[in-house]
């Protein structure tokens, strides 16, 4: 297996997000104006890129959909093309963007539609089509039971607009969730909470290595104890931010994030990586695997992952023999404030692109349609903790005998998956997004970045002072060029000269400082000399 | 006097700086590299023996001297130097040793190119080091596993596929493959890493043709997930 590889396309990325302004623009495309009617004669042939989550079953669902909306409209035919990961999507769309190439329906994150915008017409915007009688959501021209407008999430759809304009329809929503060896928290005299702080979980886990005298911890007489894994640590910084009301970026790009607060927060993690008690994904692996293996008491991972996570778990990624048996339990992500959860809505997100021919638009946004529809958002819904997007499928007896059937068994009805996805539902009003712009994806990479560098600092006992973490600002700042991200940049080149390395400074003033002396001295000989000739 | 006593002292720090500079990149035997902390400092000189697709200023390589071998992660690496690593090349890298998920490897690293002849390991038939934990000391090494028997895949669901080997990425085909081999009643997993060996190569081709029930030889690097999981190179009909 080499599941990394996801990590390392979704950094990779984001590097060359603020470039793309340069890359593509010169060409223009005509909007999109919705047609009378929807030509059945004529053959369009779509291409859908789309992600799966190394699930099979989602792959099936997504393949179902195709072939049952060709069955409603037979002139259509739809080619999928299924990626890995997002960061692939997102790296081919860019380079199809230029040449005019891009598929007509792409899976994708509003952060990346964002970038794309910054060509001339690429994505078509939806409001006209959402509200049009004939062909808007459940409208009276569309040809299966598609949800109505009103029937779609709020807070969901919102996520999906740039300013005022909604450039994408919501597919999946997703949150994080805690999963929790629960018999590993009680083992340490501690009962799990509803709701947990970040104190608790600080707490709970330096508790845990303490160690016996042969080396192996006490908590379960192993060699190896992470006690507490964060998968996306970019999501990480982003929510303890969010949670402390601190700046991280404002509506229109500017990068706020270099505070005392992110420093603060950055120095708890570095606290806890140097004591091994924290670690990321990118450090040292899956938190679904040591979780699974007892060698984690709390994974931080997203609930679309549930059908990873507990001994009980419908998909493995370590061999049986590894498996520990314990309790899981699933609470939401710790919390400054447990009277005020906020935890981030994430998943994936569907958008068309502008094509000449008015027709393929319509027929792409037919599809787009067909997959909020009840059969996929169910039938996709329950390949993972994933929620749908629709109030029409939620509330739909079918999901609600699904989440009823909690534990009956260990496949489609995984406890933990089903307990995932209701986290997400009882918490929508509790979630938050940050703000999309032309770089923001780089943003959140920065964010996770300064995470990863401050627990590979620890564990290789570097030390951190005022320097480092000027150089780590400088260096985020630098990797992730948020100095080309709107205002930011001139607030970044400025700091990043008022914030140089005492090393740096130290050099800056001791070579000039040199040639002054040693014009001096030069100038002193010189007067001797001349004094010689005088004399 | 004062002059003199000037320049011995210049000499002094000269020189410490030196033996400092000296001991910090001071090149590791392979045991040395081994008996190293997680999470050190490393500097060792070592031969390319193949790497991953060069992407993003960065390289994955498959490294081994005659004493040991070495993964290291995303080199730093420009994609006109990638393209000089060619098998048996010498270069000296510097970074930090690193696990993740029971692969030791060198992460944030940097390299540079240095003379010398070049050396390109043979693959060394581990076969009967399958099931024990010896097998841990060839890591990342080149090797070999002959007469291995071709088993039913099974998903990570735990169902029977019905077919020998699977796709990461079914539907395009762009992604790793995976298959399970069995020897002595025993059961391994190993990976066609796409990056390595992509879907146009032989050794892709020739795991795309397998059959339950073949009986292969593999050779690869000794690649770890949980557990070996070799990056494979080569899958040949079983030699008789």
């Amino acid at each position: 297996m080499s599941r990394r590889k996801i990590l390392s396309l979704a950094l990779a990325l984001t590097l060359t997000l603020p470039l793309l302004s340069a890359c593509h623009g010169s060409r223009t495309r005509q909007g999109f104006t919705i047609p009378d009617t929807f030509d059945g004669s004529k053959t369009i042939n779509l291409v859908f890129w789309a992600k799966n989550d190394t699930n099979k079953n989602q792959t099936a669902v997504y393949r179902q959909a195709i072939d049952d909306f060709q069955k409603i409209y037979p002139n259509v035919t739809i080619d999928m093309r299924l990626y890995a990961d997002y960061g692939r999507i997102y790296q081919d769309v860019i380079t199809n963007i230029s040449t005019d190439t891009t598929p007509n329906i792409c899976i994708t994150y509003p952060d990346h539609i964002a970038t794309y915008l910054t060509g001339d017409n690429v994505v078509t915007p939806l409001d006209g089509l959402i509200h049009d009688e004939k062909f808007g959501l459940g409208g009276t021209e569309v040809r299966f039971d598609a949800p109505k407008p009103e029937e779609m999430v709020p807070e969901f759809m919102e996520e999906c607009k740039i300013g005022e304009t909604t450039y994408a329809i919501p597919f999946m929503r997703s949150t994080e969730a805690l999963y929790i060896n629960q018999d590993f928290v009680e083992k340490l005299g501690y009962k799990v909470p509803d709701i947990l702080t970040w104190d608790f979980i600080w707490e709970v886990s330096e508790k845990a290595m303490e160690k016996n005298e042969d080396g192996t911890f006490k908590l379960n007489g192993q060699n190896v104890l992470i006690p507490f894994i964060y998968k996306s640590t970019d999501n990480m910084m982003i929510s303890m931010l969010k949670q402390l009301n601190a700046p991280y970026s404002s509506e229109d790009g500017e990068v706020l994030i270099f505070t005392d607060t992110t420093r603060a927060l950055l120095e708890e993690i570095y606290t806890h990586a140097k004591s091994r008690a924290f670690s990321t994904f990118a450090v040292s692996s899956y938190p679904g695997n040591f979780l699974n293996a007892g060698q984690c008491v709390f994974a931080l991972d997203s609930t679309a992952g549930a059908t990873w996570m507990g001994s009980k778990a419908p998909m493995m990624d370590i061999h049986k023999e590894q498996v520990v048996d314990f309790t899981t339990v699933v609470r939401p992500i710790p919390q400054f404030n447990p009277d005020h959860p906020q935890m981030i809505s994430q998943g994936p997100s569907v958008c068309i692109f502008q094509k000449t021919d008015a027709q393929e638009v319509l027929a792409s946004w037919l599809f787009v349609q067909y997959l909020v529809s009840n059969d996929i958002q169910l039938g996709y819904a329950e390949t993972e903790g994933y929620l749908p997007v629709t109030l029409k499928a939620s509330e739909s007896a079918e999901y609600r005998d699904y989440v009823s059937r909690k534990g009956e068994d260990n496949s489609e009805h995984y406890n933990i998956k089903i307990d995932a996805s209701e986290l997400l539902r009882a918490h929508t009003a509790d979630t938050f997004t940050t703000p999309v712009f032309n770089g923001s994806a780089s943003l959140r990479s920065a964010a996770g970045q300064m995470v990863e560098n401050v627990t590979k600092s620890a564990r290789r006992k570097e030390a951190i002072s005022d320097e480092y973490f000027t150089k780590l600002f400088n260096d985020v700042t630098s990797l992730y060029r948020l100095d080309q991200i709107g205002k930011a940049g001139e607030e970044a080149a400025d700091t990043s000269m008022k914030e140089l390395p005492g090393e740096t400074k130290a050099l800056l003033i001791a070579i000039p400082a040199i040639w002054i002396v040693i014009g001096a001295v030069q100038l002193v000989q010189l007067k001797k000399n001349r004094k010689k000739k005088e004399n | 006097m004062k002059k003199i006593v000037a320049l011995v002292l210049a000499l002094m720090m000269a020189c410490c700086a030196a033996l400092a500079l000296a001991e910090d990149e001071k090149v590791m035997t392979h045991e040395e590299y081994a008996a190293a902390d997680l999470d050190s400092p490393v500097v060792i000189e070592t031969y390319v023996q193949d790497h991953q697709a060069w992407w993003n200023d960065k390289v994955t390589v498959y490294a081994q001297s005659e004493d040991g071998a070495y993964f290291i992660y995303e080199l730093a690496c420009s994609e006109e130097d990638a393209a000089k690593l060619v098998p048996g090349t010498k270069i000296k890298v510097k970074g930090y040793k690193s696990a993740w998920s029971g692969e030791v490897e060198i992460t944030d690293a940097t390299f540079e190119f240095v003379d010398g002849d070049p050396f390109i390991a043979e693959a060394e038939d581990v076969t009967e080091l399958l099931g024990k934990d010896e097998l841990i000391n060839h890591q990342n090494e080149m090797v070999a596993f002959k007469g291995l028997t071709v088993e039913e895949y099974v998903d990570e669901n735990g169902n029977k596929t019905g077919a020998a080997f699977a796709y990461k990425n079914a539907e395009n085909k762009t992604d790793d493959l995976y298959f399970t081999v069995s020897k002595d009643g025993n059961n391994y997993s190993f990976c066609v890493e796409f990056y390595l060996r992509g879907q146009d190569t032989d050794v892709y081709k020739a795991v795309e043709a397998l059959q339950i029930g073949d009986v292969i030889d593999v050779e690869g690097f000794l690649y770890w997930y949980n557990g070996a999981n070799p990056h494979v190179t080569k899958v040949t009909p079983a030699a008789k």
